[in-house]
């Protein structure tokens, strides 16, 4: 949805008129990757002041998990960031297991499939990422090569997860049942595979002139200005700054995998791209390793207080139904305390606030979602550049509102 | 459905049908959807007009993002009351006749959003033709709903203007 | 600077922290309201934490008095960008008068994480460049994180809606 308005004002200096024009982006435009909404004040073509408005897609998500037990807001972390949901499940958990205090007793088994699933996740979202980019900048051969790409990472989180997209995966503890027979074996397949799509998506963008005359140079933002935004995940490093949270706070263990944090100098939109392509690769080093360590043994952590018995014996003795029906009705109690916990999720550092009562519902949970930090520096990015750019600054910031809004 | 029965009369090269048929036979193989995407089942709904699931066989893939050339508004995603007014506008923008179909839980009755913020079903403010549940529901069922839409314009109509 | 630690922290603020509490491996400190904007002017100026990783406010209704605490959560990069130094300040806020010193002039990402707890708590942020709600719409009267509002009361919204239906007004 577009409107232009004019307005006319008087230029300062002179008699002279000068005419400025508004226009209107979204909250409905194919381009704004959901409902955000930028109002542009242009001169000619040049955008003068881009200012985004927010909240379009606003759930109250914070509000409802006060109101509900811990294992009950895994179910909202997926409506955040759709498009990786994977990657809030896990970090959710994991916040949650800090909180309680077990990480240690988290086991291999576990920890290794939450590393192989979330950086699925970051493959899934860079798809889109660098497929919706490229879109709104022309090319839609290379989104039909992300979805189709896509599709087969579906795939593998339909045989782990039961679903395509709203995962709800892991539990608090570990894995809620044994990985299916064919998980290896699906994930040795997608290796395979992968590799093929990702060298045709560098052919049809890397290298193509069109893609790199509009990104380019477009929508640059200096280190300092990135770190003074708190922008993080590949808008950081797109910049030259090597931040990365798998490797300055390495949770899951990712300090035993073998991979590189790609950064990119210029800090343009071209910059960006390259640093999630180069990702995707890195992504596909850790799965590679992980998979080939991937161990045998328990799923789940032995913690009666927190993790729910095995079905069997909820059926057939009476302590473990009890037990059972007290998790599932009150939660599991938390110490009262107040913990963050920040992981690298694909758009940036995703963080979990949660402060505990001692009972078994979060007294508040705060989520600090990388699109809404980075989201802050489109205006900056926007300014004095030409209309188009703005589309290609809104792609390469790679956005989701779902986040942004919560 | 007149044109797919056999010709009743005359030689080769015409056929007899009303105008009102005619009309609606193109009218249902050629959708043209306005993807009101906002939230999680907008992912479903471009997955559904992608390679794998490919909307275009059943003639509705020319997505119109201006609601001035479509007929059909796929309400995909949570719709808040910041953004009921903006749906509600855009669904008055589309030229009759029109067809509705809310996508997933949140647009069919606010799903797990029982928030202050969320509007508890569109049909609070849009007629609905076409309900599909599921948070998100996969791609099968929209295309499902797109062809209950063709089913339901065969056999209602649509007047022409 | 470099090889720090929180004992140089600690003794640097001095006679501005009121307490200091560590849970699960992260330190907090609780400074008086009217020091925020010294505290972390020192901490970003002298201690280089460079980064705003979070700020919000927790509602304490019935627990605590005063009853709302804002949180700021900081991290320091380190030469290589490694270290893993994260500091949380935070600072009571009374229910008469919510208002803070913004922090916008230090990092200007806190700019919307600012409108998002003006707007959810009805916080005020003086010096902040363009205070207005950011989630809700602008005509929206309620402040909907704070615990005394009720999570299913959707009157406040519709009023919004309705008032934007009969503007034409989106």
């Amino acid at each position: 949805m577009e409107r232009v308005e004019f307005i006319e004002e008087k230029s300062s200096d002179s008699n002279l008129r000068k005419e400025s024009m508004i226009l209107n982006m979204g909250p409905q435009h194919p381009s704004t990757h959901g409902v955000l909404r930028v109002v542009l004040y242009l001169d000619g073509e040049v955008v003068q002041e881009a200012v985004p408005y927010v909240g379009y897609l606003h759930r109250g998500i914070e509000k409802l998990c006060e109101d509900i037990t811990y294992q009950q807001c895994l179910p909202y972390t997926d409506r955040m960031d759709y498009i990786a949901s994977i990657c809030n499940n896990i970090g959710f958990i994991l916040s949650v297991e800090k909180l309680l205090g077990i990480e240690d007793e988290i086991p291999e088994r576990a920890k290794v499939t939450e590393v192989i699933l979330s950086e699925l996740g970051r493959i899934e979202s860079h798809l889109v990422g660098i497929g919706t980019n490229a879109m709104d900048l022309g090319a839609m051969s290379a989104f039909l090569f992300c979805f189709k790409e896509r599709e087969r990472v579906y795939d593998i989180l339909e045989i782990v997860c039961g679903a395509r997209l709203t995962t709800s995966y892991p539990r608090v503890g570990g894995l809620p049942a044994e990985l299916p027979d064919n998980f290896e074996e699906a994930i040795r397949n997608f290796l395979k595979i992968f590799p093929k799509t990702l060298n045709e998506v560098d052919k049809l963008l890397t290298r193509n002139k069109i893609f790199i005359e509009r990104t380019r140079g477009v929508a640059t933002i200096s280190a300092e200005e990135a770190i003074n935004f708190g922008l993080t995940g590949p808008s950081l490093r797109g910049s030259g700054v090597p931040f990365d949270l798998r490797k300055s706070n390495p949770y899951l263990d990712y300090d035993q995998y073998d991979f590189e944090v790609p950064v990119a100098t210029d800090g343009d939109a071209y910059s960006r791209f390259l640093c999630r392509f180069e990702e995707m690769r890195q992504s596909l080093k850790i799965i590679e390793q992980a998979i080939d360590r991937l161990p045998d043994g328990p799923f789940i952590a032995d913690l009666p207080d927190i993790v729910l018995p095995e079905k069997q014996k909820v059926y057939t003795q009476m302590e473990s139904l009890i037990r059972h029906f007290v998790i599932v009705y009150n939660g599991f109690n938390t110490p009262p305390g107040e913990i963050y916990h920040g992981v690298e999720n694909p758009k940036g550092e995703l963080g979990y606030y949660i402060v505990s009562d001692g009972t078994g519902k979060p007294y508040r949970i705060h989520v600090r979602g990388p699109s809404f930090v980075n989201m802050q520096a489109l205006p900056l990015m926007a300014k004095g550049r030409l209309v188009a750019d703005v589309i290609a600054a809104i792609g390469s910031i790679d956005i989701v509102l779902g986040e942004i809004d919560r | 459905m007149g044109l797919n029965a056999a010709p009743t009369a005359g030689g080769e090269g015409f056929l007899t049908t009303t105008v009102n048929s005619v009309a609606n036979w193109g009218r249902k193989n050629s959708l043209w959807p306005m993807p009101f995407g906002t939230a999680c089942c907008a992912i479903e709904m471009m997955g559904a007009m992608m390679s794998r699931f490919d909307l275009s066989r059943f003639g509705a893939e020319v997505a119109r993002f201006s609601p001035r050339q479509a007929d059909l508004m796929i309400v995909s995603g949570t719709i808040t009351y910041k953004m009921a007014s903006v749906c509600r506008n855009i669904y008055d923008q589309m030229p009759e006749p029109k067809w509705v179909i809310a996508m997933g839980s949140c647009t069919c009755g606010g799903g797990p959003f029982d928030s202050y913020a969320v509007v508890q079903g569109i049909d609070e403010f849009l007629p609905v033709d076409v309900y599909i549940g599921g948070c998100p529901p996969r791609p099968e069922a929209l295309i499902d709903a797109v062809m209950k839409i063709q089913k339901k314009i065969d056999i209602e109509g649509a007047p022409i203007v | 600077m470099s090889g720090f630690t929180l004992e140089q922290l600690s003794s640097r603020l001095g006679s501005h922290i009121e307490s200091s509490s560590e849970f699960r491996g992260e330190n907090t400190y609780f400074v008086a309201p009217e020091k925020i904007s010294e505290v972390l002017t020192v901490l970003k100026e002298e201690f280089n934490f460079d980064y705003l990783v979070d700020l919000t406010a927790v509602d304490y209704l019935g627990i605590k008095s005063p009853r709302f605490e804002m949180v700021y959560y900081l991290h320091r990069f380190g030469e290589q960008y490694d270290e893993n130094i994260r500091v949380r300040i935070k600072c009571s806020i009374s229910e008469d008068k919510p208002a803070i010193d913004s922090v916008t002039s230090l990092w200007a990402g806190a700019d919307w994480l600012e409108r998002e707890v003006y707007d959810m708590f009805g916080i005020v942020f003086n010096g902040h460049p363009d205070l207005r709600r950011i989630l809700m719409p602008e005509d929206y009267d309620e402040y909907p994180l704070r615990k005394d509002f009720d999570v299913r009361n959707r009157e406040p919204s519709k009023r919004s809606f309705k008032k934007a239906l009969s503007e034409g007004n989106f």
